[in-house]
């Protein structure tokens, strides 16, 4: 259809936007990255004109008019394929405006029942006219349980990934870090290491090294190295043990190009790990990571703002049934969020568009060192999302990632929030924890869990 | 207050904040404050700048200086395009069919200032083409090297640049290699070593393993996914 430019009048001054990525664009709160695109709002009272816009646009027009074309992108197909009218059916008469309303007035039932329904641009829209406290408040609503050695989104649980990375992918160096983080807490979302290299050797021998230290403690939960998806499929073929195939994920068709993926290779690589049956409560097979800024980085941005296209991604994410996905809200860069106060509203923006979109959806709360940022501003988004519902954050010693250089969360800013907010860890990993004697009083390393049986003598 | 031997044990293993102990929940004050200086100097670091003269007189061969079309630090935090292009007008010698080498601050020159000079020694004379010049590079980006690399005609680029500071190490550099570069590649098209410092990669294994990379290029005429790292591991 042609597009029919929009219009609103502010203060007597007219503004007008040519299509509806422009609108998309310029109704989205301020962010480095997309004054860096050339696409953000000229000033804060076209913005405003913008949301105001935006507000009025009916929701039924995002399935007609896409902010990439059908024809050139297949991340448009998918999400324009796989639309379930019926699922949208108790909202398809409402405006951006109206649907806001709409989210925050509705009983959570109805909330997630509208997830296949939804396309990643509704979500967005309505996202970009949210304060941060309806963006918590809505998330909080949705439910999404995945399973594969557990059951990860339950009411009430907040789960961690345990991430004992190693600059040199040494097998010792990586237990001694899953062990902390054990005696901790850490560990129900996943026990994965993001490997310093793509050698396949070396992913092969931190892969057996994980199974390994699973099956001696009988842990209940799923281990994983974040490889690139073709070392995974390589890894799987020479008979590793891979519980959950990881990949990085964008929102554009050019933009997993750069990641070196396509759809029907994500496809393969789920089948591939459906196949090896490991999984004992479920068969969510896959893990994917995203975060706003990827498709600028690859310069496969089609002119759309950074926060549509990363619930673009999600799109992707959701075709594969996940057992996890998160955003990497301030990995990468603060030429994307500049500072704690865009990494604040991003993080929440991408759990409330994942878990509107249905995903169990986690955030790697985060920043590097050239960004604005420190762990004060880590510590209120960390609370936000808790509040939020949030699926799961990440663990690292200490809050250090000594491979990947940044900042995360540490096992005690994930046993912090659990504590200030009653929130517990997946009913099957918590009873393992309970059965070790992790987390009384005591401080000393309970004998079932001593170094010796993992080898760090 | 602070973990039992046993657990703060586990330390011998990892550079990782491992056996922090706790105060509650939470971490004790001496590793709070621990990691705050730790930060703190990771904030300056981002700021370090190249010495380029300094630079080239360690690495005992003639090199080219040249800087990115990013004006200052600011402007190259900012405005990671400028980083990837070379400035208006710029004039690099033709190299067809080399190997050129380019040395980068990236987003901290402190690693590139100290351990490029020993990785180069060790890498050239066992490059499996000739090697073109030598390019120091000031608020370079990665892909600066495809700009490079494309207008000195180059077979590969290898890019040996600062990577980001993290905490526990504010010299870490990594080397990215790039076949047949030219403006638009994109990072699925490269491959990358990374963590070469002190209690990560030694300058020998970085060397080796470019080594191994650019031969297996070679072979291929690519790099990126395609090329899967399946050099075999040294016995431990």
């Amino acid at each position: 259809m042609t597009a029919m430019p929009f219009a609103q009048t502010l203060g007597g001054t007219r503004y007008v936007f040519d299509d509806l990525k422009t609108l998309l664009a310029r109704a989205s709160p301020f962010r480095s990255g997309d004054a860096l695109a050339g696409v953000a709002a000229g000033s804060a009272a076209e913005r405003v004109a913008a949301q105001r816009a935006l507000a009025d646009v009916p929701l039924a027009r995002f399935l007609t008019d896409a902010v990439i074309p059908y024809e050139a992108d297949d991340v448009t197909r998918l999400i324009i394929d796989r639309h379930d009218a019926a699922a949208f059916a108790p909202v398809r008469s409402l405006t951006v405006g109206g649907f806001r309303d709409w989210l925050l007035a509705a009983p959570p039932d109805a909330v997630t029942a509208l997830a296949p329904g939804l396309t990643p641009e509704m979500a967005a829209s309505v996202s970009k006219i949210m304060r941060v406290a309806d963006l918590m408040q809505v998330a909080a609503k949705c439910r999404v349980v995945t399973r594969f050695r557990n059951t990860l989104g339950l009411p009430g649980t907040l789960s961690i990934r345990l991430q004992p990375n190693h600059p040199t992918d040494d097998p010792r160096g990586v237990a001694a870090g899953v062990l902390d983080g054990l005696l901790l807490g850490a560990g129900d979302a996943v026990i994965g290491v993001n490997p310093a290299t793509d050698n396949i050797d070396a992913v092969m021998g931190v892969l057996r090294m994980l199974d390994t230290v699973r099956d001696r403690f009988a842990i209940p939960t799923q281990t994983c190295v974040l490889a690139h998806v073709t070392t995974t499929m390589l890894a799987m073929q020479r008979g590793a043990p891979v519980d959950l195939v990881f990949q990085s994920v964008g929102g554009t068709q050019a933009t997993n190009a750069s990641f070196g993926v396509t759809l029907p290779l994500l496809r393969e690589a789920r089948e591939a790990a459906l196949a090896l049956k490991r999984g004992t409560l479920g068969d969510n097979v896959m893990y994917f990571e995203t975060g706003q800024g990827s498709a600028l980085s690859a310069e496969a941005h089609h002119g759309v703002d950074q926060q549509t296209l990363e619930a673009r991604a999600y799109a992707v994410a959701r075709e594969y049934a996940p057992l996890l996905v998160n955003s990497v809200v301030g990995f990468i860069g603060p030429e994307y969020l500049f500072d704690g106060k865009q990494i604040l509203r991003a993080g929440l923006e991408d759990h409330f568009c994942g878990k509107l979109l249905g995903l169990p959806m986690g955030v790697d709360v985060c920043y590097t060192n050239h960004a604005e940022a420190d762990q004060d501003d880590m510590d209120a988004l960390l609370a936000c999302l808790a509040v939020a519902g949030v699926t799961y954050v990440m663990g690292v010693p200490g809050a250090d990632d000594v491979m990947l250089a940044y900042q995360s969360t540490s096992f005690h800013d994930g046993l912090t929030a659990r504590a200030m907010l009653g929130k517990r860890a997946a009913p099957e990993f918590e009873a393992w924890l309970d059965r070790m004697g992790i987390g009384g009083d005591g401080e000393a390393i309970p004998a079932r869990l001593s170094p010796a049986l993992i080898g760090l003598t | 207050m602070t973990a039992p031997a046993q657990w703060r044990d586990l330390r011998r293993f990892t550079d990782a904040r491992v056996g922090l102990g706790r105060a509650g929940t939470a971490q004790p004050t001496a590793a709070h404050l621990d990691f705050q200086e730790a930060h703190a100097r990771a904030r300056d670091a981002v700021w370090s700048a190249l010495d380029g003269a300094a630079l080239e007189a360690a690495l005992a061969r003639p090199a080219i200086r040249l800087r990115s079309a990013a004006a200052d630090r600011r402007e190259y935090l900012l405005r990671p395009d400028l980083g990837r292009r070379l400035p208006e007008g710029t004039v690099l010698p033709h190299a067809p069919g080399s190997i050129v080498l380019v040395v980068a601050d990236g987003l901290c020159a402190t690693g590139v200032q100290r351990h490029a000079p020993g990785v180069l020694d060790l890498l050239m004379p066992a490059l499996p083409l000739p090697a073109g010049p030598v390019v120091i590079a000031e608020q370079a980006r990665v892909a600066l090297g495809d700009a490079i690399g494309e207008a000195m005609g180059a077979a590969a680029v290898v890019m040996l640049i600062g990577e980001r500071p993290g905490l526990s190490a504010t010299d870490s550099l990594g080397i990215y290699i790039t076949w047949a570069p030219r403006r638009g590649r994109t990072d699925a098209e490269r491959n990358c070593i990374s963590n070469i410092r002190p209690g990560g990669l030694t300058y020998a294994e970085a060397a080796a393993k470019a080594t191994w990379l650019l031969r297996a290029a070679q072979r291929l005429g690519a790099t990126g996914v395609a090329l899967k790292d399946d050099m075999a591991l040294a016995a431990p």
